[in-house]
């Protein structure tokens, strides 16, 4: 069974996720991922190359609406689902670090 | 810039549509609004909620292109994904490798051409603002968001590297402006943000083909940050390279106050979109028909403005010629001319005074302008009557016949022009003599002493005529 | 071996005709609830007073004079991803526990504009990614035929509430085979209808070119009105088909003389024995009333499985993206925003939702989205042409819905793949885009339920009710919930 998935690769796409993983979970899962890689790498050898991908199971095409103004939302409503509020916006932590 | 090395500019020029609701919901498009009043399910990404695509986003999209030459194509939406706050979902729904419009060009003013690569229809991201550490990204203790911008549709516009200066940049982003808004699918107002411009730049030494480095420069809120920035930008990658460093390929941000830019990234890990086709929308594939009706009902364009004024006067003056088209006065200077007037003043006095009211000057008859340009290109009303009359016209309507009136212009005829030459020549028969023999100077003294006589009203060249005519006899 | 009566709509025409109030209904389920909740957790909230209410207004329609709708008094639960204005909707994950959307799925607004009352929410696998229900941030859910073993997932609350009987009727989502799974591990009727027949709004998204909403019931005919009720054009659901609702129910009973029945062989070799027993019985049974079964190979089929687990959670670690912490559900403070949304998603995500969404992003990324994702979408292709070419020869196909009866708690779940082999049978079904139903057949191993798939093309749901009526009609009773809980 190939190792798919090393430990730097692993780190590198929880990253691009958005999920801090613990140093266990970063081993595991590399295990487990590369388990189903090894399972789905079947696929890559078919020969398919000439078969249109299909992003759809439907023949639709121009779904479109007017332009027309329809109802919004209660702000009280949607902030008050909000981890963190203020002066009508949502607040977050600091988006980027001080530059050295 | 130092002429060892050669600039090489791209642009991306954001354009905010103006439909009256956002790209995949009904909520307003406005600016200016109390922040997250103009939200709902779709715009906020909240889970289950859907897009479907605005028609007249589309439209106007398809207009933007064939206004800039490309053609319209049958295309998909994709997810460029990638975390930030002001993104609802994490995600732009976006158009990456098959967009709608592609392959177009513009013609600048000063005749050059800039090409298009491409102008796909995107959503627009909430806003931030940044609170403690001086109201900027770097430092700021927290951010607060506002999503009543998230959703609102954008063609953003992507220039070939064709630009090689600051000024061909500012000339291609006005040009650019001009379009988009005979258009009607922009305001056009920067200061809105309702263009953004982010601007790809990159140096080589003189006289070589491979492309440098380049990097994107963001946060350009004007024209004249827009040259500011590549300028630095620049004169940052030269200098660079000079002291043996390499320029890294990376996003910078243009800090008005500092007047330079800043990286904007603090990784080094260059963003991986994992950019794939959007399943919750369906291909937009336009007929041929609805391509055709749309272009056929394009409003004349800037550079066809241009040409159709410069084909009625050969050798017009070139800037009065942009200043016109830019002011959407051409129409009226035209229509002066197709009547009959002289070309070549019309154009001045289009571009000299009427553009200092370009509003009531796009609303003054046709006929008004022809006649009073008739007026004074016959010498009826010298320069400083005629732009009397016209500011007049302007501010408060009339023909230029009773606005001569009105405000007690006495067109000096030819009897009382006679009258006032003779008794000039009788009051100064040294200067007579002197011109009769051929000074130029003195000429001038003899002209002056009839205007001063006339306070300013006689038409300098009738006045001229008139001595010429005397000198003969 | 006869058909069941329908609880669904015979609790309906009593309720329209005046003779059973809509709150005594109500009361009686939400009592059924109340008894064996603590013991099967079908149900992340029981929403009783909301219920009463709701049933409440509906007597009024009646007493009223006016048409209080063809589902009028039903209970109906709907699985937890599906939104619900002002009531908590958590797709059993700790990032969305105690989220009120303030708004509702098309499909609830469709459910109760018919005059049906909500009793819940039901438990699910976290964001609909699981086959057993083991993965809840809220404790499983048991099947009613044996609480030791797990109802099928991840619509496996729903499937098990209208298996013990609390409910007649329950909503579901199907990316992979989720409502059909657990329907056949929980002996109800599951269906997943045509990919756009029903709005997708208000559906938590997992997989967005993969999910539908579909109907369980403990009848055909009942499975059938709900779906009535659900399917058709949505405008805020640029996926949805243009089509209006089909009319179902009253060709049920058309028999099946002449359908064209095709029994996919290369299925029945993975499946236990008493699977494949109960799957053969069922074509017997189909060709005895009338319909030409024959056997037919579709080896393209089983490529299924490795696109799926390459499509699905590639879309999945798109759509969870916007768990990120800053405009609703949990957020775990830091000074950074990045780290916020890390350290956000770490704690709110299971790890089956974390391994599938490090799957899907590793998969769309730079270098492996022609290896891996655009193959997938080509094996997709390949799949659909193959059920195509079936088409041309049979009405419907044939097949097991699970490999098996429903298993004990804990026995896949060391083992993702394990998991995944659970799925074979139904997944082809959701990269095609075609409908299928499960409709429960025969006990077998351990005498539980073994469910028997109906497979049909795009838009072939008259016709496959149709052939699920005549199963319906030749299965053993003795398969089928509702069941006490515990039965055995």
């Amino acid at each position: 069974m190939a190792e798919h998935l090393g430990r730097e690769e692993v780190t590198h796409i929880a990253s691009l996720a958005r999920l801090a993983l613990s140093e266990e979970e970063l081993v595991t899962f590399a295990e487990q991922l590369s388990a189903v890689l090894d399972h789905v790498d079947a696929l890559r050898e078919l020969d398919i190359a000439d078969l249109p991908p299909m992003h759809h199971p439907l023949p639709l095409q121009n779904v479109l609406r007017p332009d027309e103004v329809g109802p919004s939302l209660d702000r009280d409503e949607v902030l008050a689902a909000a981890p963190a509020a203020e002066r009508g916006r949502f607040r977050v932590p600091r988006i980027l670090a001080e530059e050295p | 810039m130092n002429s060892d090395w050669e600039l090489v500019v791209g642009l991306e020029v954001h354009c905010e549509l103006q439909t009256l609701t956002k790209l995949f919901c009904s909520c307003p498009n406005a600016f200016g609004d109390e922040p997250n009043t103009n939200i709902c399910p779709v715009c906020l990404g909240l889970p289950g909620s859907l897009p479907v695509l605005n028609a007249r986003a589309v439209e106007y999209a398809m207009c933007i292109g064939l206004a800039l030459g490309c053609r319209v194509v049958p295309s998909i939406f994709h997810r460029k994904n990638y975390f930030y706050p002001d993104m609802p979902k994490d995600y732009q729904v976006s158009q990456y490798d098959i967009p709608i419009n592609i392959d177009g060009r513009i013609e600048l003013p000063d005749g050059s051409v800039v090409g298009i690569v491409r102008a796909h229809i995107e959503e627009d991201t909430g806003k931030s603002t940044h609170v403690g550490g001086g109201g900027r990204i770097h430092g700021a203790d927290y951010s607060l968001v506002d999503y009543n911008r998230a959703g609102v549709p954008l063609v953003e516009i992507v220039s070939a590297p064709d630009l090689r200066s600051s000024e061909g940049a500012r000339a291609y982003v006005s040009e650019l402006r001009s379009i988009l808004v005979a258009t009607g699918a922009s305001d056009g107002r920067m200061e809105e943000g309702s263009l953004r411009v982010d601007a790809n730049v990159s140096v080589r030494p003189a006289g070589t083909e491979a492309f440098g480095t380049r990097c994107e420069v963001k946060n350009l809120n004007s024209l004249r940050s827009l040259g500011l920035a590549i300028e630095h930008e620049a004169e940052r990658q030269i200098a660079l390279i000079t002291s043996g460093g390499r320029v890294k390929q990376e996003t910078r941000h243009w800090n008005e106050a500092e007047q330079m830019t800043h990286s904007l990234r603090s990784k080094e890990d260059a963003d991986d979109y994992r950019y794939f086709p959007e399943p919750d929308l369906v291909p937009l594939v336009p007929t041929t028909g609805e391509i055709e009706a749309l272009r056929a009902a394009l409003p004349l364009l800037p550079a066809a403005r241009r040409a159709r004024l410069r084909e009625r006067l050969p050798g017009a003056d070139a800037d009065q010629v942009v200043t016109v088209v830019n002011l959407a006065l051409d129409d009226l200077v035209v229509a002066a001319i197709d009547g009959g007037a002289d070309g070549r003043l019309a154009l001045a006095r289009a571009a000299n005074e009427a553009a200092a009211h370009p509003d009531k000057a796009r609303a003054l008859p046709a006929a008004s302008f022809a006649e009073l340009i008739g007026l004074e290109h016959s010498g009826q009303l010298g320069a400083t009557q005629a732009k009397a009359v016209l500011a007049e016209l302007l501010e408060s309507g009339g023909s230029p016949t009773e606005v001569v009136e009105r405000l007690g212009i006495v067109s000096l005829g030819a009897d009382a022009l006679d009258g006032e030459v003779d008794a000039v020549i009788a009051e100064n028969p040294a200067e007579w003599a002197r011109y009769q023999e051929g000074d130029l100077k003195v000429a001038q003294f003899l002209l002056g002493q009839v205007m001063r006589r006339t306070k300013g009203q006689a038409n300098g060249k009738l006045v001229a005529e008139a001595f010429e005519a005397r000198k003969a006899r | 071996m006869s058909a069941p009566s329908s609880q669904a709509l015979a609790i309906a025409a009593e309720v329209r005709a005046g003779s059973r109030s809509a709150r005594a209904v109500a009361e009686e389920a939400l009592a059924a609830v109340a008894a064996r909740e603590e013991e099967l957790h079908c149900f992340n909230e029981v929403t009783a007073e909301r219920a009463l209410a709701e049933a409440e207004a509906v007597d009024a329609r009646v007493a009223a004079g006016e048409d209080p709708g063809p589902l009028a008094g039903v209970p109906i639960a709907l699985k937890d991803n599906l939104c619900t204005r002002g009531v908590a909707t958590t797709c059993s994950s700790r990032i969305l526990e105690g989220w009120l959307p303030p708004y509702d799925a098309t499909v609830v607004q469709r459910v109760r504009a018919a005059g049906a009352v909500v009793v819940g929410k039901t438990n699910l696998d976290e964001f609909a990614m699981g086959s057993s229900t083991e993965n809840s941030a809220f404790g499983p859910t048991r099947n009613p035929w044996d609480t030791s073993r797990v109802p099928g997932g991840s619509s496996g609350g729903s499937a098990a509430a209208v298996a013990a009987g609390l409910v007649p009727l329950a909503l579901g989502s199907d990316t992979g085979g989720s409502i059909r799974q657990p329907a056949s591990l929980c002996g109800v009727v599951g269906m997943k209808p045509t990919y756009g027949l029903v709005s997708r709004y208000g559906l938590v998204a997992f997989a967005s070119s993969l999910d539908q909403i579909g109907p369980f019931a403990c009848t055909v005919a009942d499975a059938a009105s709900l779906l009535e009720v659900i399917a058709g054009h949505d405008k805020m659901d640029s996926t949805s088909l243009p089509a209006p609702a089909p009319t179902i129910v009253g060709g049920l009973s058309a028999g099946v003389g002449g359908l064209r029945v095709g029994v996919i062989s290369d299925f029945l070799p993975d499946a236990s024995p008493r699977t494949q027993a109960a799957l053969r019985r069922a074509a017997e049974s189909l060709a005895a009333a009338g319909a030409e079964v024959a056997e037919v190979a579709l080896p393209e089929l089983m490529n299924g499985l490795a696109a799926y687990y390459l499509i699905a959670p590639a879309e999945a670690s798109s759509n969870l993206s916007r768990y990120d912490g800053v405009r609703y559900g949990l957020r775990v403070d830091a000074p950074g925003v990045e780290e916020m949304n890390a350290r956000t998603r770490a704690a709110g995500f299971g790890p089956e939702v974390k391994r599938r969404i490090m799957l899907g992003t590793y998969v769309l990324s730079a270098g492996y989205y022609d290896a891996y994702y655009s193959q997938a979408q080509r094996v997709r292709t390949l799949v659909s042409r193959a059920f195509s070419a079936a088409y041309e020869r049979f009405d419907v196909l044939l097949a097991p819905t699970a490999p098996s009866v429903a298993f004990a708690f804990g026995e896949k779940t060391a083992d993702p793949l394990q998991m995944y082999l659970s799925d074979l049978y139904t997944i082809p079904s959701n990269l095609a885009g075609h409908p299928a139903v499960s409709v429960p057949y025969a006990l077998g191993e351990e005498e539980l339920p073994v469910g028997v798939q109906v497979l049909g093309p795009a838009l072939s749901e008259a016709t496959l009710f149709r052939a699920a009526a005549a199963l319906e009609e030749a299965a053993d009773p003795a398969a089928r919930g509702p069941v006490a809980v515990g039965a055995r």
